[in-house]
């Protein structure tokens, strides 16, 4: 350090400790600080503060985060979906988010609304569920598809789905926004699941081609036809509820 | 957008720390978080690919603290933010530490909330200047006079000793 040393600021001792000084500058400064006792026990003072902060945040990094689980305090609609929504995910983590932001990409359309939230969420709820994921169990299909006819006044028996794979689980009649809803739920042989969701849209005028909404790992196909609206969720990969989902459509068309 | 999404999630933790050290309050903390997060994807879309995911939470955090900061200093009937009693530490088995503990909190928050959120962004967070002073929406010059005397506040507040040991913040006022 032969060099001459310009003087030192304040401002620079505190470059000097966040790293923010070019290595010239640096090499200067602590030229300069290995001659000033003083600025050196500021500098020590300063990385004494870090430590204390780290030592007493960082806990925080590996904490269990309850954020997704709690209700919000100033409930807005958003934040009201987000706590409904999240109440049901105690074990899905962060599902619930991703969930939270599909339904803010598709919340201006009333079918999509009335259709693909519901659906995406009754498929949280009970897919999880390992004790009671279906109200009427598939040896009872009779009953089940008798129901689901005499309360929702349509003909909407469960899709055969063996050809994908899938062994129907049973079904659910579920409210869903000012309508019914029937939920049939499947399982592969790694006992993954697949719902089909179906209900009345009441918007006549709507009918869509097929679609689907992606999330992370949860995927909603759906597709509205003659005020009838369906769809399949599950968090399989894409390719997979695809062809599940053209299944569904098939039987529901014949 | 899936792994925005993902990306997203893990700067969850980083949030919740500068918020925790923010508002030291864990409800609260928690709160801000919650919605940072719902804002942030709600508006994924905008965040620009390649751009820093970090910076930008932060910035949404910051925005919506100052909202936050500022409804509530304008509601007498529900306590000011800062007015919140002390968290007690999480137990450890070394008075001492809790000591140190308790005092840098106490010591945080004595500090003006810009001062406060300068120093956590960059002692805590390892922010650059650069990047805080754009989270903050203020020039360099400023994250540097705010750091200063941030640090200044708590040497003074803290007596600095290796061991942590501090002198209570009381009898400093």
């Amino acid at each position: 350090m032969s060099e001459p040393i310009n003087p030192v600021s304040d401002y620079e001792l505190h470059a000097y400790v966040d790293g923010e000084l070019d290595a010239q500058r640096r090499s200067e400064v602590e030229a300069w600080l290995a001659i000033n006792p003083e600025a050196r026990s500021r500098i020590a003072d300063y990385h004494l503060i870090e430590d204390e902060l780290h030592a007493h945040f960082d806990p925080v990094l590996y904490e269990a985060s309850y954020i997704e689980t709690r209700p919000h305090k100033n409930v807005t609609a958003s934040l009201a979906r987000a706590a409904v929504m999240a109440g049901a995910m105690l074990v899905s983590g962060f599902t619930g988010w991703s969930l939270h932001h599909l339904t803010d990409d598709v919340v201006a359309s009333p079918a999509l609304q009335d259709l693909v939230r519901p659906a995406a969420f009754a498929h949280l709820v009970y897919a999880a569920d390992q004790r009671y994921p279906v109200e009427i169990p598939a040896f009872q299909q009779a009953s089940l598809n008798n129901w689901v006819k005499q309360r929702m006044h349509t003909d909407i028996n469960a899709p055969d789905l063996s050809t994908e794979g899938l062994t129907l689980i049973g079904g659910r009649l579920l409210p869903s926004t000012n309508r019914m809803a029937v939920q049939f739920m499947y399982e592969d042989n790694n006992h993954e699941r697949i719902t089909v969701y179906v209900r009345k849209v009441d918007d006549k005028n709507i009918a869509t081609e097929f679609r689907y909404v992606a999330e992370d790992q949860l995927q909603v196909f759906y597709w509205i036809n003659a005020k009838m609206g369906y769809a399949v969720i599950g968090d399989q990969p894409a390719s997979r509820l695809i062809a599940v989902a053209n299944a569904v459509q098939a039987s529901f068309r014949i | 957008m899936a792994r925005h999404a993902q990306l997203l999630e893990q700067y969850i933790p980083h949030l919740r720390r500068y918020a925790r050290a923010l508002m030291n309050d864990v409800e609260h903390a928690d709160d801000l978080v919650q919605e940072t997060l719902t804002r942030a994807l709600g508006k994924l879309r905008l965040w620009r690919i390649n751009s820093d995911m970090r910076a930008w939470l932060f910035t949404i955090m910051h925005n919506q603290f100052v909202d936050e900061f500022r409804r509530v200093q304008k509601r007498p009937d529900r306590k000011s933010l800062e007015d919140d009693g002390v968290q007690e530490p999480v137990s450890t088995a070394n008075p001492e530490q809790n000591l140190r503990i308790r005092d840098i909190e106490a010591a945080l928050r004595q500090l003006p909330v810009e001062q406060r959120a300068v120093l956590l962004l960059v002692s805590l967070e390892g922010l650059s200047y650069m990047e805080t002073a754009k989270i903050l929406d203020i020039r360099i010059g400023t994250v540097m006079s705010r750091l200063h005397r941030a640090r200044a506040q708590l040497c003074h507040l803290m007596d600095g000793a290796p061991t942590g040991k501090v002198r209570s913040i009381r009898s400093v006022k």
